[in-house]
Formats: structure tokens, C-alpha cells, sequence
């Protein structure tokens, strides 16, 4: 019985490795070209190992396009949408979780609904609300919707307050507690694991949007990380000159890719739960 | 009495003002867009001029839009990636929930994709389709294949943005039903196996009907998510592909309304879009509805 439990798990084990193969040999593949002189990249068969490495793909595409100033783009709407938003989400969670007032379930319901709405139905009015505003080619579009909070966020935490007992906040109360400070004291500081993984991924998600910067912005130099790398593509495809257009894309994944391996726990347990529950 | 109806009504003010922002949120940048966007579907709406009603005649033009009927028809078909990635992560996670070493490492593995910016991985997934260089033909050469120039080929453009589709979506599925496996007791397996009943069968009557809710929520949001599919088209094939056959319904409405200015008819394709979410989730709480009868 054991010997065979072992066999099983031995053939599992060698296609789960199959399958590991194949997920990251793209991108593996991904790396050592951006590692590539010309020969190489253009070799039948296929070179893993660049011999020798060329680091110099990774110095030209700072001058090549304006990735730093993509990256900084990327930074600024990230940051201060996750950050503000995350504020006015969690509160609204809190509000809908442990405060009573009328009409809640009601506006609650109208919320999660309204997830049903998908971005390209809203997307062409709100174009013009922006452009009447003056807003186009500039980073407002994209982050001023997110400071009004994520719905998504909202529906997470509400349900992870549940589990906090109402009688902790009933008693903060009683001891005349005002509304404010019995979130940032006491509810805040019990859900924080899951805001974090929340803002985790919402980061992320802001971080490789594509449609919504495509939409809004057009001068290189306002453009977001991941329109400055397309643009790489469609600029250096012509000339074939992969290694550098691969530099590029790496550097538009390594930041993701560092945020995920650092909170890989979180985050995995974080998306198994609204799975789960979902 | 007076001290706890004060404490109430301030209770209502400051409940109704934390989600203030949110609402607001709400009603400015979607509710409003949308309504906004239904009345410009019955207009000739250019982003310019005057908004003229011209009732239905936004949908009649797309009734008989090729070019419609062709990024309807490749969205589509893109979504028989679903059933495949479905099938793939159900694999992988009973082959994880089985304790193999290196869980850990395999969960990263095939998560890392799902993290993996779309642009840049679309961006290396075109360049692995290369007829001549590209990495997949030169895997298909190992076993004596030679494979097609895979995104300038109308029939097999499709399946290569479903094959990259799938690789970029597994690990998210997979960790989904792992998290449905783990949360399955071992007693039903126990008392399957005392019945007499183990590997395929203790799967169909217990594993697959307790990961069912899991299974309807990656259904529901792969057509959510499908139905809006965009960013790989427009790196990988910014003309629609070879006859359009690799245009979304995203893409084209995203070419009519900031390439053509054609913004009523764009609306017009937005609002058919959103019907057909609406209804495909509203298909999926009735089915679910049910099936927590069947459980009670």
C-alpha cells in the first residue's frame, strides 16, 4: 500500500514538473533573451544560455523610450489610488458591517449589482466626463474613480468583519467612543492582514490595467509602464530587436513579481477565500 | 431614552457618511455613464456634434455588421478556453491536495503568470508565435512538427491566444479549487472508501459535486472576464488579425469609438455587452439557487 502510494505520488510528482515546465519556460525563455546579442536570439536550435551574457539591453532601455518616466506614472496612480482608496473602502466596510442606519442592505445590495456593469459599458461617457473636464493626457482619469473606493475591497472586508464580534465595538460605544475612532482604533487594526492582501492585489491590478491608460493617455511621456512597454513592442518589433523589447517587458513584470514572492502567503490565502466564498 | 436616541441618530449620520464616498463613487463614474451610455446607443453620437435620436438604428446596423459579428463570434470562441482550463486546473489541484512535495513551490510556479503583467506577456507570447524563430515551433520541431506562423494565420490565431489565455489564467483556477479541495472532509472519502467506492468514482460522487460552487464562480467570471478580453488583441494583433479574426468585441468597440469617433454605435455594442453579463450572471444565481435546494 505504501510502495504504491509512493508510485503515485512519484508519477504526480513528475507531471506537476511537466506542467511547472511549462509555465515558466515562456518567461525563463522571456529572460534569456533579453540577455541575447543578435546571433543568439535568431539561433535554430534555440539558445537557453547566452553565451556570453549581455547586460547592455538593460542599460539602452532607459534612453530608448521613456520607461522611467512609465514606471513613475505607474507609481503615482497605484499608490495614491490604493492608499486613499483602501481608506474610504475599509470605512465604508466597517459602516456596513457594524453601524445601523436606514436603507443599508438596501445600498449594500445596489453596490454588489452594479459589479455586473462591465468597464467597456461605462467607459466611452466617462471619456467625455473627463475630456469636458480637461482631464485627458493627464493621470486624473485613472486614479480619481479609485479614491472613491472598490467595491470589491468593500464586499471583502465586510465579510471578514463579520467575524469580529460585535460586542467589542458595542462596549467602545457605550464608552462614548466616537464613530471614527472606533474604526481606526479597534476595528482597523483587527482586519489589517486582510486590507493588506486586498491592497495587494488591487495594486497589482492597477498596476498591469492596460484599456483604462490606453483610453486616457497619449504623450509618451504620460503614459503608464505597461503602454510604454506595447510601445516598445510596436516600435523595435519592426527593427527585430527582441533582447531589447524583452529587457523591457521584464522590467515591467520584475516589480510584481518581487511583491508577489515577498507576500505569495496573503496573497494566495486572500484569493482562495473570495473564491471560496464568492 | 433621549441619551439612546441621540446616540442612534448620530449612529445613522456617521453610518451614512463613511460609505458616502463609495455611493458617490457609485453613482458619478458608473451608474451614471451607463445610463448615459443607453441613451447615446439610440443616438448618432460623434463625440462632436448633436447626440440625434435615431431609435434602434445603432442595433439594426450591427444585425448585420460583419465585422461585429466577427469579433462576437472569435470572443466566442475564445471562451473554449475556459472548459480547458478548467479541466487542466482541476488536474494540477488533485494532483497538489495529494501532499507531493514542493506544494509550495508548485503553487508559486503556476501562479507566477497570473501575476505576470498582460502586456508583457502578450508582448512575449507573440514573439514566442513566431513562424520562424518563436519558441512554440521550435518545441512543435522536436517531435517533427513544423508548426505555422501561428498570428498572421486566420485559423490558427484564435487557438493561439486560447492556448496563452489558458497559461495566464491556470494558476488562479488552480488555487481556487485547491482551496475547494482542502476544505472537503476527509470523512466522505472515508465512508466512500468503507462502501467500496475510491478513485474515479468517490471523484464523481463526492470531489466534483463539492466542488461545484467553486466550479460555477470560475465559470461566471471566465465569461465576465472573456466577454471583455482586449489587451492581447491590441498588442499582438493591433489590425484584428489576419480577416479580423482575432478582433474582440472590446476591440471593436474600442476602434469605433476613439479610432472612428463613431460613439453612438460604440454605445450601441456596450450596452449589448452588458446585457449579456447581466444575463449570463443572472443565469448563474438561478442555477446556483438551486442547487442549495438540492443541498437542503
Amino acid at each position: 500500500m505504501t510502495s504504491r502510494r509512493r508510485v503515485t505520488h512519484s508519477i504526480i510528482f513528475v507531471l506537476l514538473l511537466i506542467g511547472a515546465v511549462f509555465m515558466i519556460g515562456p518567461l525563463l525563455w522571456m529572460l534569456s533573451t533579453s540577455f541575447k546579442d543578435k546571433q543568439d536570439v535568431f539561433a535554430l536550435p534555440p539558445v537557453w544560455i547566452p553565451r556570453p551574457f549581455h547586460f547592455d539591453k538593460y542599460s539602452e532601455i532607459w534612453t530608448a523610450g521613456p520607461l522611467l518616466s512609465g514606471i513613475r506614472n505607474s507609481l503615482i496612480i497605484a499608490v495614491t489610488v490604493t492608499i486613499v482608496g483602501t481608506f474610504t473602502s475599509s470605512l465604508a466596510a466597517f459602516s456596513f458591517a457594524k453601524l445601523r442606519f436606514p436603507g443599508k442592505n438596501k445600498i449594500f445590495l445596489l453596490m454588489l449589482s452594479s459589479l455586473m456593469i462591465p468597464y467597456p459599458a461605462v467607459m466611452i461617457p466617462q471619456f467625455f466626463m473627463f475630456s469636458k473636464l480637461g482631464w485627458i493626457d493627464t493621470l486624473l482619469p485613472l486614479i480619481v474613480p479609485g479614491l472613491f473606493g472598490n467595491i470589491v475591497m468593500i464586499f471583502f472586508l465586510r465579510q471578514y468583519l463579520s467575524s469580529v464580534p460585535n460586542a467589542i465595538i458595542e462596549a467602545a460605544k457605550i464608552d462614548g467612543s466616537s464613530y471614527f475612532r472606533l474604526y481606526s482604533s479597534i476595528t482597523f487594526p483587527l482586519i489589517k492582514p486582510a486590507v493588506a492582501a486586498q491592497l495587494i492585489l488591487w495594486f497589482m491590478g492597477i498596476w498591469n490595467d492596460y484599456l483604462s491608460p490606453i483610453i486616457y493617455l497619449n504623450s509618451p511621456e504620460k503614459q503608464t509602464l505597461q503602454l510604454v512597454i506595447a510601445n516598445f513592442n510596436a516600435t523595435y518589433a519592426i527593427q527585430t530587436d527582441y533582447p531589447l523589447i524583452m529587457a523591457a517587458s521584464i522590467i515591467a513584470l520584475l516589480p510584481m513579481l518581487i511583491i508577489f514572492l515577498v507576500f505569495q502567503k496573503q496573497i494566495i490565502e486572500s484569493v482562495a477565500i473570495s473564491g471560496v466564498k464568492g | 431614552m433621549n441619551t439612546k436616541l441621540g446616540l442612534y441618530r448620530k449612529e445613522k449620520i456617521y453610518g451614512f457618511l463613511f460609505i458616502l464616498p463609495p455611493l458617490l463613487g457609485l453613482l458619478i463614474f458608473t451608474l451614471y455613464p451607463m445610463i448615459y451610455s443607453i441613451y447615446g446607443s439610440f443616438t448618432d453620437w460623434d463625440g462632436l456634434g448633436q447626440m440625434n435620436f435615431i431609435g434602434l438604428g445603432n442595433f439594426k446596423d450591427l444585425w448585420s455588421d460583419e465585422l461585429f459579428h466577427k469579433a462576437l463570434f472569435n470572443t466566442l470562441f475564445m471562451m473554449l478556453g475556459i472548459p480547458i482550463g478548467i479541466t487542466l486546473a482541476l488536474l494540477l489541484a488533485l494532483g497538489l491536495n495529494r501532499g507531493v512535495p514542493g506544494t509550495t513551490a508548485f503553487r508559486v510556479i503556476y501562479y507566477v503568470p497570473v501575476i505576470s503583467s498582460l502586456a508583457a506577456v502578450s508582448i512575449m507570447w507573440n514573439w514566442a508565435y513566431n513562424g520562424d524563430y518563436g519558441l512554440v515551433n521550435q518545441f512543435l520541431d522536436l517531435f517533427g512538427i513544423s508548426g505555422p506562423n501561428w498570428m498572421a494565420n486566420k485559423y490558427t490565431v484564435k487557438p493561439a491566444l486560447i492556448i496563452m489565455a489558458v497559461w495566464k489564467g491556470l494558476g488562479y483556477t488552480m488555487l481556487l479549487y485547491l482551496a475547494a479541495l482542502q476544505s472537503v472532509s476527509r470523512s466522505y472519502y472515508e465512508a466512500a472508501e468503507l462502501d467500496g467506492a475510491s478513485g474515479f468514482k468517490s471523484f464523481w460522487h463526492i470531489t466534483w459535486p463539492m466542488v461545484r460552487p467553486v466550479t460555477f464562480f470560475i465559470i461566471v467570471t471566465n465569461i465576465i472576464g472573456g466577454s471583455q478580453i482586449f489587451t492581447e488583441m491590441n498588442i499582438m494583433t493591433p489590425t484584428g488579425g489576419p480577416e479580423y479574426a482575432s478582433a474582440s468585441v472590446v476591440f471593436y468597440i474600442w476602434q469605433k469609438a476613439f479610432g472612428n469617433f463613431q460613439m453612438g454605435y460604440a454605445s450601441a455594442m456596450a450596452v449589448f455587452l452588458g446585457v449579456f453579463i447581466f444575463v449570463v450572471t443572472l443565469i448563474q444565481f438561478r442555477m446556483n439557487e438551486k442547487q442549495s435546494f438540492d443541498v437542503d
